[in-house]
């Protein structure tokens, strides 16, 4: 595994420093929005105009770094589980435990505990956790 | 009203800072764009890198445990991730089918080669499986390298197009790999898989009677149903394995001379998005999945003996057709068999010979 394996994230700092300015200018327009109110002949309008000014900047700079905020690796290879059905043919009795390796269908297992006769594995399946299910 | 405070230097130098971040976004909004699409690519490409160095640690440590070589396999295995198949060329495509088959069987058997030197242990079984196993890690890992490959052009060429084609087709790779590993993670411990579900079906029908070899790696029974013989066909199992179905079916043809009322197959299908899966429903047709080759052979020799084709399907998607088989899926296999049975009934008359084939991976089914 060389250098080139793994993508550099060069435009980081970047987009980073656009969002710095960004915030700083949203800040300097509240201040200024404060200054236009509170002065000794106030000026709502350009308080107003001050104001959005900032908001704006800071949705911007929000949404931005919402963007950047890298997305951790995960990925879902949580253990599924895997069931095996073992079926008595002769006489029904049924269970069913944990997929171990080696099962699979229709082979033949451990006699049956009531009536001696070889049992068989009739299916093995997945079950879905609640959060798969759509 | 002034929008420019008389008072206030910094008031003008905030207005100045906006005029020109608009400016710059007018002409460099779409580099912007770019930027923000390569930071997606590139977060994305961690994930897919995470998802195949997974498939390649699990695919060595499971060669390591079942094959019990002395030496270490992981450069083996390496290579292995790296190979590729170079099909014929369909400049001239008339006869195409027979190369393509020769250069598959070729790598087949190169496969099961390599797979016995990384694992001398291992018995048919596992060596079916390991290959198998091995292929979705390969997957995983071509998956990866191309989503690099346009990652790296993207960011070389800077052109919005070529950033925007993968970053489209992000959503549907991620779906695939997530499909490659779940498949892994079954065929490495030998579980049944969603494809499965015709080989199963065929399995239910064919235990209990006298099998033989009709084709590599494909066995044939024939079952008394319904007051029909049926010559019943699927893929040896239980190591992961698709056999040869389309010439199966010639060879089942050849040797009764064309005298099948009718074939039936049965496979899961592609289910659309809405569909609900494990519905089963019928048609008409030679329905085998994979490359081509032997739906190729088997639509030539029905053709040749003009037998129809029925097909019967399970709807699944493609998740589900290559992980550890569904609760829903397994349960359609009665339906299923119900189905041909009513197909019998209904399409031929008694004392007919016909054929049923199973087509899918037989990984975790026996017969
Ligand atoms: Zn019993």
């Amino acid at each position: 595994m060389n250098e080139t394996d793994t993508p550099k994230k060069r435009s980081f700092p970047f987009s980073l420093a656009i969002i710095i300015i960004i915030i700083i200018f949203s800040i300097t327009a509240f201040y200024q929005a404060m200054n236009a109110y509170l002065s000794p002949s106030p000026s709502p309008a350009e308080g107003n105009y001050f104001i959005l000014l900032g908001i704006v900047g800071l949705a911007m700079s929000a949404y931005m770094l919402l963007r950047t905020r890298r997305v951790a690796p995960q990925i879902s290879l949580e253990t599924q589980r895997v069931s095996t059905t073992i079926l008595c043919e002769k006489c029904g009795f049924k269970k069913i435990q944990p997929f171990e390796v080696g099962d699979y269908i229709i082979k033949e297992v451990e006699p049956c505990p009531k009536c001696d006769e070889k049992m068989m594995i009739t299916s093995i399946y997945r079950e879905e956790n609640e959060k798969e299910k759509r | 009203m002034s929008f420019v405070p008389e008072d206030g230097i910094l008031g003008l130098v905030v207005q100045i800072g906006w005029l020109a971040f608009i400016v710059v976004s007018v002409f460099y909004g779409q580099r912007l764009q770019m930027w923000t699409m390569l930071r997606e690519v590139g977060s994305s490409l961690t994930r897919f890198k995470a998802m195949k160095d997974w498939g390649r640690k699990t695919a060595i440590t499971v060669v390591k445990e079942v094959g019990k070589k002395k030496d270490d396999p992981t450069v083996m295995i390496e290579e292995f991730l790296e190979h590729r198949v170079y099909p014929p060329v369909d400049l001239d495509p008339a006869g195409i089918v027979w190369k393509l088959e020769h250069v598959l069987d070729v790598r087949d058997d190169r496969f099961k080669d390599d797979v016995k030197l990384m694992a001398p242990e291992a018995d048919e079984t596992q060596i079916f499986n390991l290959e198998m196993m091995l292929g979705c890690a390969a997957a995983l890992n071509i998956i990866y390298k191309i989503i690099r490959h346009y990652y790296l052009l993207g960011k070389k060429t800077m052109s919005l197009y070529s950033i925007m084609q993968v970053q489209m087709i992000l959503p549907m790779l991620l779906i695939e790999a997530k499909a490659y590993a779940s498949a892994l993670k079954a065929i490495s411990q030998g579980q049944p898989i969603g494809d499965g579900v015709g080989a199963l079906v065929a399995a239910k029908l064919m235990h209990g009677y006298e099998q033989r070899e009709i084709a590599k790696d494909t066995i044939v029974a024939k079952v008394p149903i319904e007051d029909r013989t049926a010559y019943v066909i699927k893929a040896r199992g239980p190591g992961a394995n698709v056999g040869k179905p389309g010439e199966a079916i010639k060879r089942v043809l050849e040797e009764t001379e064309g005298k099948i009322s009718t074939i039936i197959m049965v496979d899961a299908s592609q289910k659309l998005e809405g569909e609900k899966r494990g519905d089963v429903y019928g048609g008409v047709g030679v329905i085998i999945g994979g490359i081509g080759v032997e739906k190729f052979k088997a639509d030539e020799s029905v053709l040749k003996h003009k037998v129809p084709v029925n097909a019967v399907y399970v709807r699944e998607d493609m998740g589900d057709a290559i992980s550890a088989m569904r609760k829903e899926i397994i349960d359609s296999v009665d339906p299923a068999i119900e189905k041909v049975k009513r197909l019998i009934l209904e399409r031929t008359n008694a004392k007919d010979s016909i054929m049923i084939v199973g087509v899918g991976n037989s990984v975790g089914i026996g017969q």
